[in-house]
């Protein structure tokens, strides 16, 4: 049996659109499971069904501590906890030190998910600083697809920048033209 | 951050186990992980062997990076809606006892113990509680039996203490006042039934263990339960994955705050 994909997604500024559209582009019938980070206030309480549910055809929860990871899923890190995950497909929590002065951070679940090597599919996003690039490159060193929103098209600039400064993705493109991608590797998984 | 081999992973943990008696070897593999590989950043070594070469060397060496493995970062009042539960849903039932016993598990610096102190103060409790709080580092241990913070946590401090339900101005509580805490070290790995307590808290430390040792911790805690007792658990955690989870039922499951139940109704005897 091939192993599945699970796409790692991060966004801070001008995400929760981006996200949305993203989940909105993933195949009707069990996707690869995603896994978000989004930049969120600690006190924030986001009604997680509301904001991505319509948009998304699979079920949207926020992530607990060892959760398994299904397909269809789309699992957000809970504000004030970083999300990681685990060799085994389980998710982990943990409250160490902001990185980036951001928790959840991007880099820790992009970091985390480079034990899945070539499984993991890192996407990032829109965002204003400069959380995400080191953790994508991880993904891409660990033997992984890694895919960079086009700058000019994102909400705020900075955070594919620092990317693509750090090192060349395998692609670079549109929010719409990323979700396609991802289309066409799960689908080429189940063939 | 560079990866951490798992190779050497292993070898780190066992050394670490063999040489010192801590054992970190089921703890979360991820988070396990990140901790070592700033570790091996912070030193500058070129793998991990090179840090654990120096830690079986050196018990001084193994005394600073203890803290890197263990330290939970935590703040006053973490989770305000947490303690406003605690006050509505569990402080009714422990005014019911003359006395009662409190087991803080994974004390960390503290901020815990002084914001729980904090809220059986204002409902006039305090006196009638005995307060044990362990964690395995004796750093954090000493700095949490000192009770002295940064002046940049007083922000979050009166945020949190307002909306966690304090009734009074959060300055009266600038300074701290521990006599009623005993302070000792306690590994929930290793060591076995601490105390026997009406509540037991235990939040964000679960989570970078596995689901075994989960599972042993969860056991541990209903062992050492008084009868009815109350268990609170971080609100990201679960005891979905341990045996015990059929002892316990929810009194506010989005605080993960449990009480267990008679000991009959738990073994479906009559």
């Amino acid at each position: 049996m091939r192993m599945p994909f699970v796409v790692f997604v991060g966004a801070s500024a001008g995400g929760l659109e981006a996200v949305r559209q993203l989940l909105a582009e993933m195949p009707k019938l069990a996707g690869p499971p995603l896994v978000v980070v989004q930049h969120i206030a600690p006190q924030a309480r986001t009604d997680l069904a509301m904001v991505y549910g319509e948009s998304f055809h699979g079920k949207v929860l926020e992530a607990t501590d060892k959760m398994m990871l299904e397909p269809g899923r789309a699992y957000f890190a809970p504000p004030g906890y970083h999300l990681l995950v685990e060799g085994d497909l389980g998710l982990a929590l943990s409250t160490d030190d902001p990185v980036h002065f951001s928790r959840p951070s991007i880099d820790v679940l992009f970091e985390s998910a480079a034990v899945l090597g070539s499984r993991a599919v890192g996407v990032l996003l829109t965002g204003a600083n400069q959380d995400g690039a080191a953790g994508l490159k991880a993904i891409s060193e660990a033997g992984g697809t890694t895919m960079v929103q086009d700058p000019a098209t994102a909400v705020a600039s900075a955070m594919p920048l620092a990317a693509l400064e750090l090192f060349t993705p395998d692609f670079v493109g549109t929010v719409a033209e990323i979700g396609q991608r991802i289309c066409d590797l799960t689908h080429g998984e189940e063939s | 951050m560079r990866p951490v081999d798992p190779v050497e992973r292993h070898l780190f943990l066992e050394g670490v186990f063999l040489r010192y008696g801590y054992d970190f070897r089921q703890y979360s593999e991820a988070s396990i992980n990140r901790r070592l590989g700033s570790l091996q950043d912070k030193h500058g070594d070129e793998c991990l062997l090179d840090t654990l070469k120096r830690v079986l060397r050196s018990p001084d060496s193994f005394r600073e990076v203890l803290p890197l493995l263990t330290v939970g970062t935590t703040e006053f009042f973490r989770d305000p809606q947490f303690f406003r539960a605690l006050r509505e849903k569990v402080f009714p039932v422990l005014r019911t006892y003359p006395t009662f016993k409190i087991w803080i598990a994974g004390c960390s610096t503290g901020e815990e113990i002084l914001s729980l102190c904090i809220a059986l103060k204002e409902e006039g409790l305090l006196d009638r509680a005995i307060i044990h709080a362990t964690d395995i580092n004796p750093l954090a241990l000493r700095r949490a039996r000192d009770g002295i913070y940064d002046l940049a946590s007083v922000e979050t401090f009166t945020r949190n203490y307002v909306a966690a339900g304090g009734t009074q101005s959060p300055s009266e509580y600038y300074t701290s006042d521990y006599r009623l805490v005993s302070f000792h070290e306690h590994n929930l790995v290793t060591d076995a039934v601490f105390t026997e307590a009406h509540l037991i808290l235990c939040r964000n430390v679960l989570i970078y263990f596995n689901r075994e040792l989960q599972n042993r911790a969860l056991n541990l805690f209903s062992q050492s339960l008084a009868y009815r007792g109350f268990l609170a658990i971080g609100s990201k955690e679960s005891l979905r994955f341990s045996e015990v989870q059929s002892f316990f039922t929810p009194v506010d499951a989005a605080q993960n705050i449990h009480q267990q139940r008679p000991f009959d109704a738990a073994e479906g005897a009559p």
